[in-house]
């Protein structure tokens, strides 16, 4: 009977999906049964029972045992189906401690996703097969519901509260997810691909940190250059707390017209800023002070992703 | 009550009992009539308690999410800001709304006791109580509006207690003017009823064997009173 | 053709009186005046007939919106917000101008002081006014779509129904005013049967159509008063902002969902109730057989009322209700099945052994059997919580609630109608055309919805306007159902028009039933009654006059 669940229900992604999979059908062979237990009676009766001119029909009432055995029969079916239901929803409803968080942001009408390490993706999402995931979810304008078909689970994403789902995903490769609870014009277009990595591609996935600064180094929209994903990096990282871009003094110096100028260090010398010490002084930011300066600046080696280092220095190199 | 055959065609002339021209033809007795109008206006009243209630459910779930300024609102309207006393408005009313359920009694039962005048008398004096009773909202809600101490979008209150911005403060005052505002509408449709009433009765229509619209109209003002009965305590007196 | 008539209290033999209720006075303004409950029963039956053809209307157009997923219609492109208008549109008609209203509004008004042996409703004038509220209503509903446009599904969800454009604030003030009308319809129910039954019948004496609609009015007292003032906090937070449901000012959507299905949840009640009290009046008579079970089918309509208010939260398993709620709606749904079985099998034994006869009312009745199985079973993959998780909000949603709403109440009230026609207007519709309206209804509906079980479990959520090519067969399938279901209310509505125009032809009781209403004449006079009827039997007493007494 596994070709009609297959016909059924979508693709098994998750140990979850199984689980769930075998309650469905237990409850539709049930269902089968019980609806034979209603139909077949009644179109038995209504043939055998034909009319007939002058058939005079017994006068029963009514008969307690009956009256008693359909009445609590189906009620113990009922409680046994409760708690069948329950056991399966007490594991999708608390999520393992070791589970990877991913925050969810939905809005009208896309998926922002966000990693533990900051990276950020739209509508596209790698996770390690069989390790936990946890979605914490919000939403920024209506009611969203973030419906992964083939882990079988589905929460309803809801503006100034965090609502949460997770799965472990068991098959690799590629699966639909989609939103669930009505958001307007473009409610059946919102909805992007999970994909389920071995832990080696999830690795380099996480290495490239995301898909959304692809946006801004493919030349395709005028408006997206790689300076303008260094400016949002800027905000997103931090630079902004010590470092400002209108020349003003904070706690480092400011970027702007810096790219290209000789920089005084503190130790008396002077250095052109070009490329290579834009990039030392985010890695090793030790290495050469700039005069004025406490050399208070943590590295930020392993924190920025490669796009994003890319970004910072276009971005640098913009203010002039 | 009737089980012989009755001919509808000649109905309103019954042959066991005096006929009476608000005798309805659907109806076998007078006093099944009136019965059944009182069934009819009961269940009116229970929808109307639901209504308000599903007001105060509302209420109670929103002073569950702001506690602390739905408290500070409720010190607001209970103490004396500006020289204004603020509770005295709602003690003053809850007194006027009692008395003329009082004389709302006394009127159905002067109807009841086929005494014309009394009857009259004691509508008027409720309907002037309910009135009373809307001038003092409408001093109470003119304060409010030099606060801009409103509802929702509208709330701009200026002084060091209430801030704008704050969600709570605008929810509160937003149910303070829908749960006053829908009761006020009630005393409006009863200052209708009771005119209606009055007009009728000038006209001679109730007496003892029909009172039917005094009593209902009665029971609906009980109402109104009984829901303002706990409108008081919960802006004025809880904290 | 032959008819089948025994048993049961028949008198049948009598002259046709020549005044009757529909010629006793005449022009518009008799009609547009009346409080007669009979010709206020059937204002309301071409009012919300009209609803139904319209929000049949918009529900073909979704379903041809979704033959291929070009999203043609007639060579015409349908965008997405169109789309959303159309659903919405059939939801909101079809739930609150025509399921919640027709049964109580029309057969209900009709059938239920004959059978009481009432001269009328308690209140006749507030039957008028309930009539007239809901001409307003659905005036008021036209005008939302005329002027504007409302396209937040009929559920009205916040925030997106406070900060969408569009004319839902009129949309919902229409809602609200049908609300009352449907108050007004409730309360005049109730204390009917409560003041005027006829002399001798006890509560256990009434019909068992009675006990249904008086379950029925109930919750339409006790819930639709909260829809009212839910309605009224909505449309105050779309023009004020009072900050109660939209979280960027301090509300919170899940509040309004609560709200909301507090009375919407019984409404589904209010839905189904009535469609199960006609088929406790089809069963037995068309069985010729005493009623089986006549006081477990009366508590049961008494206890789903009841349980009706309780289950609200099983519409919000994964909408952010806190778990343990969850976990208590669940409990509490599954308790729904038990009346409602009990309902099932004892019609099934009042069937056994009994006399047969398959005319249009009683296809109708076996169909709604089958049909209300489905519906009710799959109610528990819904109620069940692991597989909700999955299942909510997609198309096995929309199919089970079809069931229910349209498999179960609509081919109720349609079996209804047919049972009624003769009493109603005096003339016998076409019984071959009925019968085959009957078969194409039943294979219509089930080619309409069982293809949307599959498309939900697999993982078609509802009001999608785009869907992946691999569901394009199953929607194909299922919009070729809905023309099947539109061809056969064609028929139905052709020759039930065609046996007006006939002369009065039906006997005071066609079908042989034994409650009040075919004691009078077909159709009935003014005063309902030549004579105040006196209760002889119980009710769906089939055994031979003899015995009875």
């Amino acid at each position: 009977m596994d070709w009609l669940r297959a016909w059924m229900m979508p693709p098994q992604g998750s140990e979850f999906a199984k689980e769930i999979d075998f309650v469905y059908m237990a409850l539709f062979w049930l269902s089968v049964v019980l609806f034979l237990m209603i139909a077949v009676p009644a179109c038995y009766f209504a043939w055998r029972y034909r009319y007939k001119p002058g058939r005079v029909t017994p006068h029963q009432t009514h008969n307690t045992t009956l009256e008693v055995l359909w009445s609590v029969l189906p009620l113990m079916l009922c409680i046994g189906i409760f708690f069948w239901g329950l056991n399966g929803w007490m594991k999708y409803a608390v999520a393992p401690g070791e589970a990877m968080e991913i925050s969810v942001t939905a809005k009208q009408w896309l998926w922002q996703f966000e990693y533990p390490d900051g990276s950020r993706t739209i509508n596209d999402i790698h996770v390690p097969v069989n390790k936990p995931v946890k979605f914490t979810m919000t939403s920024e304008d209506v009611l969203h519901d973030f419906f992964v078909p083939d882990m079988r689970v589905k929460h309803d994403i809801i503006p100034g509260r965090y609502t949460q789902i997770w799965f472990t995903p068991t098959v690799l490769g590629e699966h639909n997810f989609t939103c669930a609870e009505y958001c307007g014009k473009d409610h059946s277009g919102m909805k992007g691909k999970l994909t389920v990595d071995n832990d080696a591609d999830f690795a380099k996935w996480m290495e490239t940190g995301g898909t959304e600064w692809e946006d801004y180094f493919n030349g395709k929209d005028p408006k997206k250059t790689p300076a303008d994903w260094g400016k949002i990096t800027y905000e997103r990282v931090g630079c902004n707390s010590c470092h400002t871009v209108d020349g003003s003094k904070s706690k480092g110096p400011s970027w702007k017209g810096v790219y290209g100028s000789m920089v005084e260090l503190n130790n008396g010398t002077s250095v052109l800023a070009d490329e290579n010490y834009v990039r030392e002084s985010m890695m090793n930011p030790q290495a050469k002070v700039v005069k004025g300066f406490d050399p208070i600046m943590p590295t930020f080696q392993g924190l920025l992703k490669p796009n994003q280092a890319n970004g910072l220095v276009a971005y640098i190199q913009s203010l002039k | 009550m009737s089980t012989t055959t009755t001919d509808v065609h000649s109905h309103g002339e019954h042959g066991d009992h005096e006929h009476n021209p608000y005798h309805q033809h659907h109806f076998a007795t007078m006093e099944q009539q009136f019965d059944t109008s009182k069934l009819g206006m009961w269940l009116f009243l229970a929808t109307e308690i639901l209504l308000f209630g599903g007001l105060f459910v509302g209420f109670g779930l929103m002073q569950h999410r702001y506690p602390r300024e739905f408290i500070e609102a409720h010190e607001h309207l209970k103490q004396l800001v500006a020289g204004q006393l603020f509770p005295l408005y709602g003690a003053l009313n809850t007194m006027v709304l009692l008395v003329s359920s009082w004389t709302m009694v006394m009127g159905v039962n002067a109807a009841q006791t086929d005494q014309k005048k009394k009857l009259v008398r004691y509508l008027v004096i409720t309907i002037l109580l309910a009135c009373v009773f809307l001038v003092v909202k409408y001093v109470e809600y003119s304060h409010k509006f030099n606060d801009h101490l409103l509802p929702g979008m509208f709330y701009g209150h200026q002084s060091e207690d209430l801030i704008k911005g704050t969600h709570g403060y605008a929810t509160f005052f937003a149910f303070y003017f829908m749960m006053t505002g829908l009761h006020g509408i009630h005393v409006l449709v009863g200052i209708g009823l009771l005119s209606w009433l009055v007009m009728r009765a000038r006209r001679g229509d109730f007496t003892s064997s029909y009172y039917t619209p005094v009593d209902l109209v009665g029971l609906y003002w009980h109402i109104v009173d009984v829901i303002w009965i706990y409108l008081f305590p919960l802006y004025y007196l809880i904290s | 053709m032959e008819r089948a008539v025994t048993g049961g209290a028949r008198i049948g033999d009598r002259p046709r009186p020549k005044k009757n209720y529909l010629n006793e006075t005449k022009g518009f303004w008799s009609w547009a005046s009346t409080v007669d409950h009979k010709r206020i029963g059937i204002m309301y039956l071409v009012a919300t007939l009209t609803a139904f053809l319209l929000g049949g209307i918009f529900a073909l157009l979704v379903r041809l919106t979704l033959l291929t997923p070009q999203h043609t219609l007639f060579g015409l492109q349908v965008t997405a917000e169109t789309y959303n208008r159309f659903f919405t549109l059939h939801g909101a008609i079809m739930v609150f101008l025509f399921i919640i209203p027709s049964i109580p509004g029309s057969l209900t008004n009709f059938v239920l002081p004959l059978m009481i042996g009432a001269k009328d409703v308690a209140f006749p004038r507030l039957n008028l006014a309930s009539f007239y509220l809901w001409i307003v209503g659905a005036v008021m509903a036209v005008a939302s779509m005329v002027i504007g446009a409302v396209d937040t599904g009929w559920t009205f969800y916040t925030p997106y129904s406070t900060t969408t454009s569009g004319t839902v604030t009129l949309m919902t003030a229409a809602v609200f005013v049908l609300g009352f009308s449907s108050i007004f319809t409730g309360l005049n129910f109730i204390a009917t049967v409560h003041k005027l039954r006829a002399p001798g019948m006890g509560w256990f004496d009434m019909p068992l159509f009675v006990w249904g609609m008086y379950s029925t009015a109930v919750i339409q007292v006790l819930a639709t008063p909260v829809l009212g003032i839910t309605l009224v906090l909505l449309m105050l937070e779309r023009v004020f902002q009072i900050g109660i449901f939209d979280s960027r000012i301090g509300g919170d959507p899940v509040l309004f969902q609560h709200f909301f299905w507090f009375y919407s949840h019984p409404a589904v009640y209010i839905m189904i109730l009535p469609g199960l009290a006609i088929i406790s009046e089809l069963i037995p008579t068309f069985s010729r057989k005493t009623m089986f079970g006549y006081r477990a089918i009366a508590y049961s309509s008494v206890s789903l009322a009841l349980l009706s208010f309780i289950v609200w939260g099983h519409h919000m398993f994964v909408a952010g209700q806190s778990q343990l709620a969850t976990v208590i709606f669940s409990a509490l749904t599954f308790l729904v099945a038990i009346p409602s079985g009990v309902k099932v099998f004892n019609w099934l034994s009042t069937m056994y052994m009994g006399n047969i006869s398959l005319e249009t009312p009683m296809l109708y009745a076996i169909s709604f059997l089958m049909l209300f199985a489905i519906g009710g079973l799959t109610g528990i993959f819904l109620g069940t919580l692991s597989t909700d998780v999955h299942l909510t909000d997609t198309y096995f949603v929309v199919a089970h609630f079809h069931y229910v709403m349209m498999g179960s109440t609509v081919t109720a009230f349609i079996g209804g109608l047919h049972y009624w026609w003769p009493k109603m207007t005096g003339r016998m519709p076409s019984e071959k055309w009925g019968r085959v309206a009957a078969i194409l209804w039943f294979i219509g509906f089930n080619a309409t919805f069982l293809p949307q079980f599959i498309l939900g479990s697999r993982g078609m959520p509802r009001r999608y306007y785009n869907y992946l090519d691999q569901f394009q067969p199953l929607h194909a399938f299922s919009t070729v159902g809905s023309w099947i279901i539109g061809l056969s209310l064609f028929i139905s509505l052709g020759y039930l028009l065609a046996s007006l125009r006939k002369p009065a032809d039906a006997p005071d009781n066609p079908w042989g039933g034994t409650t009040m209403e075919w004691q009078t004449s077909s159709p009935p006079i003014t005063h309902n009654f030549e004579d105040t009827p006196v209760l002889e039997h119980e009710p769906y007493d089939y055994r031979p006059k003899a015995v009875t007494h």
